[in-house]
């Protein structure tokens, strides 16, 4: 239940081998369960096959048997992130994600707990730009349980008004938390700055006076609009007999009515004519630098070489928003390691690139050790960002890149949880297939397409730099 | 070929072997994924900090891997980096972690790798230097986070500022500019010796390959074993203690509120352990969620969490809420702790957690990580080989009425250590 920050890594999930299968196995095949459901698609990816089902009413149904363990994984993502959200109405996605966890007509208030946890299981949700998801993972036995607790997420949520108030509240707890956070703060700034009119501008927590003055009605309302089935995908992964599976799905789904969805924004961001700048001024004790170049969506040519150039600059880390955060990133020998931390200059550096369904931007975040000036720290990254922008890589850090990806690929795939994640991520801001196709993406790419995208996405026209510049306390 | 002299054959069913010099090899093979995790776990940590030099543990994760005898820092780094592999080096108050994972076609040549950086670090002055400004900037991060300031600021009064448990893990800006070279090897020699360390080694490797490699890579390493640190235990609270640490920048106050409870080998650490989660940990954190998240709407997070050690660790209750709800999220704290030590847990509480513990196992046994994390567990407080077949049993045995002893002994309010950093200058009950 939380809002992801958009400072995660870049790297993605799979392996060579994997892609290699993939491509043997790849088959399409029609396999109808009834007259609630439609076409099917198969192919191999990881360790099994994956099987795509839509029912009549939309809903897209991603099914992988892995029988590593006696677990079994349910992810249900909806179509609707803070991207989508007009004026007044920021964090709406977010706080109605809360709202969701907070009974239904057929699981009362009081209901909630309990229902996974009797399975050892453990249950979550996030909300972040693009999307919204919510996830159960426990013993195989509870599988029915996850699937009824999803389909009364979608169908039938009550929103009391006491617990709309409880959640305000709750909510706006989260975001002073991460208020205190001064690298949250200075993050929220540049992407408001970076972007003008895209809907990737304001955070995905919203503004807090919107949070103030939202009200039960407009929750319900962004509710009913979104949570229909042909603006979902249900993803099950783990220990399972997917037909049988697919048969409790059509069951706890099938008659889920569709609905109408409606036009969404369509706002372009209109291209950057130069350099733009912020500073969060305010007490603390460190001082932070971040630098933003607009990115490519995950489905565009250029989304693969800039994270194998990101794997140059930082160190390869993951796609996986579930799981990159808790494994470091390879990066003592990274470019920008060596040139800001090795130096002294910066106690860490990070890069992000995440694929989203539009252009984001890409962020390379650096911490000023004590007594560093940021314009010095800022005049040696920016440095190293010309240099590979003009010069680009060699021959034997692409080779490094590629391996540092292929292996976090292997890595990121170790779990259900995990794999599950990565399905219905790319279902929702692509193609799940896009998922499976990273490994041959990052085979493919050349030194000329890594120095190209350097080339043409990290000059200084498209850059943003902001500054969390510490007062005295 | 060095003989296994130990495998369960239940359940994980992990081998266990000790080399000649004392080095403890455990090792399960997984078929998930062809990868491997080596987690190092070594008897150095923070309580082995010198009285004076608090941090010297946390400097060494920091510089450990920076240099070797016969490898320069740079070397290190490229001859991991070029195989996707990213040392994880970590401490708490009674260990020092190094954790990586790799393909398994690099298993030995990154195992090599692990073996000279924990047998012959060299602590190179420059190195040590520039990360000297990492582990300052560390310090002063801690400085502007509520949440860190509380967490010190309670260990502090529940231990004392001399005791290792309550001085910081990080130390001071004043140690970490005392901390050089030769303070480091000196570290290093005191205490990283071979019978201190544990290797856990989980992945698609079979176990005889595991303890080969090992043996090939450390049997050389002697060290004559050093005695265990003797730590004291903490004297019992006869009172509250509250302390309010205004940061008038910041947006959220945290409240950290606890008390010293038992170490990790006492007969009744599984009823405490019950006790906890029912507390503030079960489904949205506990009782402590219910009332204060779910009920009152007034924090984004509360929980409890207890760290049973060799010495008795702390029972810390955590949570963030705004300056206009501090009293009132402590009278609440006070008032789900005061009910629990009075009137125990309910036997539906308790079948619910007992429930949910046990059938959470094969979830924390799903990843290599996962598994080594609880190999180490079960290791450092010598818990068996068949610790995973025997914890259901050991939590089904507790009664309610020795949950109920638990909070009857360990939460009382009127003995509790209470401390708020953030936007607050308020009193504290």
């Amino acid at each position: 239940m939380s809002v992801w920050s958009g400072r995660l890594g870049a790297g993605f999930s799979g392996s060579h081998a994997a892609k290699q299968r993939a491509e043997r196995n790849l088959l399409i095949v029609a396999r109808p369960y009834n007259s609630l459901m439609a076409a099917v698609e198969e192919q191999a990816g990881g360790t099994s096959t994956v099987r795509e089902h839509m029912l009549d009413n939309g809903l897209r149904v991603l099914i992988q048997e892995v029988h590593t363990a006696p677990l079994a994984t349910v992810w249900a993502w909806y179509r609707i992130g803070s991207k989508d959200e007009g004026p007044g109405l920021t964090g709406v996605s977010h706080w109605v994600e809360h709202m969701n966890f907070r009974g239904s007509t057929n699981i009362p208030r009081e209901k909630v707990k309990g229902i996974i946890e009797q399975y050892g299981g453990y249950w979550n949700g996030y909300t972040w730009i693009d999307q919204t998801t919510y996830t159960e993972t426990a013993t195989r036995n509870a599988l029915d349980h996850m699937l009824f607790i999803e389909s009364e997420r979608m169908g039938s949520c009550l929103y009391d008004p006491d617990d709309c108030e409880a959640e305000r509240t709750i909510i706006i707890s989260e975001l002073q938390g991460g208020e205190n956070d001064p690298d949250t703060l200075l993050d929220q700034e540049l992407t408001a700055t970076a972007f003008r009119a895209h809907g990737y501008r304001h955070p995905t927590i919203g503004w807090l006076s919107d949070l103030q003055t939202m009200t039960r009605e407009d929750l319900y309302g962004h509710y009913r609009r979104f949570y229909v089935p042909n603006n979902a995908t249900l993803v099950i992964v783990g220990d399972i007999d997917a037909d049988a599976a697919m048969r409790d799905v059509v069951k706890r789904f099938g008659r889920i009515p569709s609905g109408e969805v409606g036009r969404r924004t369509q706002t372009k961001e209109p291209e950057q004519l130069g350099q733009r700048r912020v500073t969060v001024s305010k007490s603390g004790t460190t001082a932070y630098l971040k630098i933003a170049h607009h990115a490519p969506a995950g489905d565009e040519a250029e989304f693969v070489p800039l994270l194998v150039l990101d794997a140059v600059l930082t160190g390869a880390k993951g796609v996986n928003l579930w799981a990159s955060f808790r494994t470091p990133p390879p990066q003592r020998s990274a470019r920008l390691y060596q040139k800001l931390v090795n130096t002294g200059l910066a106690s860490g550096v990070s890069g992000s690139i995440v694929p989203t369904q539009e252009p984001f931007v890409y962020t390379i975040s650096a911490t000023a050790t004590e007594g560093t000036a940021l314009d010095r720290l800022e005049e040696a990254a920016i440095g190293e960002i010309d240099r590979v922008a003009r010069d680009g890589i060699t021959p034997q850090e692409l080779t490094k890149a590629k391996t540092q990806l292929r292996a976090r690929l292997v890595f990121e795939n170790d779990s259900i949880t995990n794999i599950a994640h990565q399905l219905g991520y790319f279902a929702t801001i692509a193609r799940w297939q896009d998922f499976h196709a990273l490994a041959g993406r990052i085979d493919a790419a050349t030194i000329d397409q890594v120095s190209q995208v350097a080339s043409r996405r990290l000059g200084s026209m498209s850059r943003t730099i902001g500054w969390f510049s510490p007062a005295e306390l | 070929m060095t003989v296994i002299n130990g495998t369960a054959t239940r359940g994980l069913a992990p081998s266990r072997h000790v080399l000649a010099n004392g080095l403890t090899v455990l090792s399960k093979q997984t078929t998930v994924t062809p990868a491997v995790t080596i987690n190092a776990s070594i008897r150095a940590g923070a309580v082995a900090d010198p009285p004076a030099l608090a941090g010297v543990a946390h400097f060494a994760s920091k510089t450990i891997d920076r240099g070797t005898m016969t490898r320069s820092a740079d070397q290190i780094a490229e001859a991991l980096d070029s195989r996707g592999v990213s040392l994880a080096a970590a401490v708490t108050r009674q260990s020092l972690s190094l954790t990586c994972t790799c393909l398994v076609e690099d298993f030995e040549a990154v195992l090599t790798e692990l073996a000279d950086i924990i047998e012959c670090p060299a602590f190179p002055a420059t190195e040590v230097d520039s990360r000297r400004s990492e582990v300052i900037t560390l310090i002063r991060q801690d400085e502007d986070s509520p949440a860190a300031v509380a967490v010190d600021g309670v260990m502090e009064v529940l231990y004392g500022a001399a005791h290792p448990y309550g001085r910081k893990l990080r130390g001071t800006i004043a140690t970490a500019e005392r901390i050089d070279t030769a303070v480091l090897s000196a570290f290093h020699h005191a205490h990283v010796t071979p019978a201190g360390v544990s290797l856990a080694i989980v992945g698609d490797i079979a176990p005889q390959r595991a303890v080969d490699a090992v043996s090939s890579a450390f049997l050389a390493w002697s060290a004559s074993p050093r005695p265990a640190i003797e730590i004291p235990f903490p004297a019992p609270a006869s009172h509250r203690r509250t302390r309010v640490i205004s940061m008038m920048n910041k947006a959220q106050a945290d409240i950290a509120y606890g008390f010293t409870a038992i170490t990790r080998n006492d007969a009744a650490y599984y009823a405490y352990w019950l006790m906890n989660h029912i507390m503030g940990q079960y489904s949205m954190g506990g009782r402590l969620g219910d009332s204060i998240r779910e009920r009152q709407g007034m924090a984004y997070y509360v929980y409890s969490s207890l760290d049973a050690n060799l010495v008795p660790g702390p029972l810390m209750v955590r949570a963030g809420v705004s300056a206009a709800n501090v009293a009132r999220a402590v009278a609440s704290i006070d008032a789900e702790l005061t009910s629990l030590a009075a009137d125990g847990p309910t036997e539906h509480e308790l079948s619910e957690s007992k429930q949910y513990l046990i059938g959470s196992l094969p979830r924390t046994l799903e990843t290599n990580a996962g598994i080594a994390a609880f190999l180490q567990t079960a290791e450092f407080f010598g818990l068996g080989l068949d610790y995973d077949v025997r914890v259901p049993g050991l939590l089904q045995a507790v009664t309610r009425d020795e949950v109920h002893e638990a909070a009857r002994r360990s939460v009382d309010p009127a003995k509790a250590a209470v401390v708020v950093a953030g936007p607050y200058d308020g009193p504290l009950s």
